[in-house]
């Protein structure tokens, strides 16, 4: 049976369109939005929109296709996000800060630092990344809501 | 020192968010990469940047910055104004490049230190 504090209060998915920069940042911000009318405290929602921007940036830069889930229960927060793409040959070398294989549009625009992945890490409180070469991408991020009532 | 002060102390022209400059400074960052502005950027701060695309607005929305200069001459992209405009997020221009924008904006007591 499941915990009361890990029901899922809110579901919703998010379509994101690979190589599209134009609307690039609009589903993190459509997650802000849900996360400021749901009353959550201005640190649960800078996180948890910065670690969605830079995985809707991922998906963006490097992936064809791919969708953001959010979800909301009483405890956490969870985000997951799934692509289908160019995916990652080693996780490990990519989570390094600094380390990217962005190509010259990319970092024309100012993205592919090599930061976005340390990013989410730095601002989440459980992640997962899982990746098969050549077909696709799978990050899970969770953000917990006790102890993060401050800012 | 708010966004206003700023504006009227070294002559930057408006672009976008005429009506949200009332907000208070909290420090000043200086980056064109946008996942380093993400992690270091604070609450408040005005950013200075080259970057002229829309997901300079995403990222001043995402920090809650107190608003973006762009710098050397550099406009604002089409898109870049209309999404500026519908978020009230303040777009500024200066002629001066980053480097002498930042010096002077330092010798006024916009610091880049301060907790995140």
């Amino acid at each position: 049976m499941a915990e009361a504090g890990n029901d899922i209060r809110f579901h919703e998915m998010f379509h994101i369109e690979g190589g599209n920069f134009t609307n690039a940042g609009s589903i993190s911000s459509q997650v802000k939005k849900i996360l400021k009318g749901a009353g959550f405290s201005g640190k649960v929602i800078r996180r948890t929109s910065i670690a969605a921007f830079e995985a809707e940036m991922n998906v963006i830069c490097y992936a064809n296709q791919g969708n953001l889930s959010l979800f909301i229960t009483p405890n956490f927060l969870k985000v997951v996000v799934e692509d289908e793409g160019i995916g990652i040959p080693d996780v490990n070398v990519a989570m390094r800060e600094g380390y990217s294989t962005a190509n010259e549009k990319i970092r024309e625009l100012g993205f592919g630092a090599g930061m976005g992945l340390s990013n989410i890490k730095k601002n989440t409180d459980e992640m997962i990344l899982t990746s098969e070469f050549r077909q696709g991408t799978h990050l899970e991020f969770v953000i917990y809501l006790s102890g993060q009532d401050k800012g | 020192m708010t966004v206003s002060d700023i504006v009227n102390f070294f002559g930057l022209k408006i672009r976008t968010g005429e009506n949200q400059l009332n907000g208070e400074v909290t420090g000043g960052y200086a980056s064109d990469l946008l996942s380093d502005v993400i992690a270091h950027s604070r609450k408040g701060n005005i950013w200075v940047t080259i970057q002229t695309h829309p997901n300079i607005v995403a990222v001043a929305i995402m920090k809650e910055l107190a608003g973006i200069i762009l710098t050397g001459g550099r406009e604002p992209d089409s898109d870049t104004l209309q999404k500026a405009e519908e978020e009230g997020i303040p777009i500024l221009v200066s002629p001066l490049f980053t480097f002498e924008l930042v010096g002077r904006l330092y010798q006024t007591g916009i610091s880049g230190m301060g907790p995140c």
